[in-house]
């Protein structure tokens, strides 16, 4: 077992596109770190940023937001939405001290599953560079 | 003394503001009077920490808390006052969230204290004097409360049983809450009283003028623009908070032509106002390329102050003091 720290990454993935694209990626036996926990979402504008702040509150080093491209949504225009909301989250970020590289949004298709696996890979030595992030306030209520 | 419920009332880090909202209360003062014996209230009554520590553990049936925990004697009063109370509201924003002082959580307690004694440029302290929690002066022991690390709502100090939003908390939910309190219908721990279940919008006198769809193209701060005062604020790009935040206060600062800045916090159920304001925000500007989207959102030069005014020091992220556990 080495030391070296592995981030864990929460991975918000809508069931239409990215979701098929990491399943693309494990049927094709492609090789991507072992450090993302996949949430599968209906759609990436189901994902309110109460999630985001969540997961970085239980822990997690990173999140990752993946959904289909502009244009592709199952649901027509939730992927802007996505857009806007994780846009203002990551300028909330810099204020609370949180690297906003730590949230990632991506458009990954369903058939993109090289895009998946190369994203993953960046991601992950980028979150390792920065280290883990420290843990937040314990609120007891 | 009578036999008629012991109400103490009590401030912390707060600005006096819900101390002058309970006096807002005016002649209802006396019917509260005339219902409960007033027990502690250090700002209008002359009872002492030495009173309150004389009485029996659980014999005062409510105390009303204002103001977050700052310095430790505040830490020190709340638990002396859970200890002998059956019931803790927090009262105010401060209180249940930690409210407007809650925003210095983003700096650490040595920036505060350097900024606030040795850098603002108001100061006259030619002897950089920073206060010491016990000096000796004259042969004398002096002592002053510490200040805490982080300012924190009272229930991550104390067991809070239920809540009172605003800033301040008007009259009429003040009221409202008390007469809960006092009724022995008590609804479930933890619940807000007093206040609205729905959302601000809910009971504005804009609600009628709202579009089924609100999409803006721009974002207005109120000192941009004279509001139409006959007009939802949102479809004017006025930045107004009220679709997150509970209702109750009857909409005092649109009917006088200002946009929520969501003092009433989260409804039920949402575990994070600042990101679901945010989210909300973001999800009805009307652009879908993200220049223009970087555009909208750069007119808002604080988008944390903005959206966790109120309840930075309860949210999720805490703050940017990172890893401090007390």
């Amino acid at each position: 077992m080495s030391n070296e720290f592995e981030p864990k990454i929460v991975l918000f993935a809508c069931n239409w596109c990215t979701y098929a694209a990491l399943d693309l990626a494990g049927t094709s036996r492609m090789k991507y770190p072992p450090n993302f926990r996949v949430i599968k979402v209906m759609c990436s504008g189901r994902i309110d940023p109460q999630f985001i702040v969540e997961a970085f509150k239980q822990g997690a080093d990173g999140v990752l937001v993946a959904g289909c491209h502009l244009g592709d949504c199952h649901y027509i225009e939730g992927n802007y939405k996505t857009m806007r909301r994780v846009t203002l989250l990551k300028r909330m970020l810099d204020t609370l001290g949180i690297e906003r590289e730590r949230l990632r949004l991506e458009w990954i298709s369903a058939s993109e599953a090289n895009k998946f696996v190369e994203v993953a890979k960046e991601m992950v030595e980028q979150i390792k560079a920065f280290g883990p992030l420290a843990p937040r306030i314990q609120v007891s209520a | 003394m009578t036999d008629k419920p012991k109400i103490a009332l009590y401030w912390c880090a707060s600005c006096g503001g819900c101390e002058e909202a309970t006096v807002d209360l005016a002649e209802k003062i006396l019917d509260l009077t005339s219902l409960v014996d007033i027990i502690f209230w250090p700002v209008a009554l002359d009872f002492k920490v030495d009173d309150v520590e004389k009485l029996p553990d659980g014999s005062i049936t409510v105390s009303l808390i204002n103001g977050g925990v700052r310095v430790t004697e505040h830490e020190e009063m709340v638990k002396l006052l859970r200890k002998k109370s059956k019931l803790i509201v927090a009262y105010g924003a401060c209180s249940a969230w930690g409210g407007v002082p809650g925003l210095a959580n983003l700096y650490s307690r040595e920036e505060l204290v350097s900024r606030v004694y040795r850098e603002v440029p108001s100061l006259d302290n030619p002897a950089k004097v920073i206060p010491q929690v016990s000096v000796i002066l004259d042969g004398a022991q002096l002592k002053l409360p510490e200040i805490l690390p982080r300012l924190i709502p009272i229930d991550q100090a104390i067991d809070v049983d239920y809540y009172i939003p605003g800033c301040p908390p008007t009259p009429e939910v003040t009221w409202k809450a008390i007469e809960i309190l006092l009724s022995g219908k008590l609804p479930p721990k933890g619940s807000v009283i007093g206040a609205s279940e729905k959302s601000l919008c809910d009971e504005c006198p804009l609600n009628e003028t709202k579009p089924e769809k609100i999409l803006i193209q721009d974002l207005k701060r109120p000192h941009q623009v004279i509001p139409d005062p006959e007009k939802c604020l949102l479809t004017q790009s006025i930045l107004c908070l009220g679709p997150a935040t509970r209702g109750g206060c009857s909409a005092l600062c649109v009917k006088a032509r200002m946009p929520c800045t969501g003092c009433f916090g989260p409804l039920d159920l949402v575990s994070d106002y600042g990101a679901k304001a945010a989210s909300f925000i973001a999800s009805i500007v009307d652009f879908q390329d993200q220049e223009s989207i970087d555009q909208v959102i750069d007119k808002l030069p604080d988008p944390v102050g903005t959206f966790y005014r109120y309840t930075l020091a309860s949210s999720s992220l805490g703050g940017k003091l990172i890893g401090v556990k007390r």
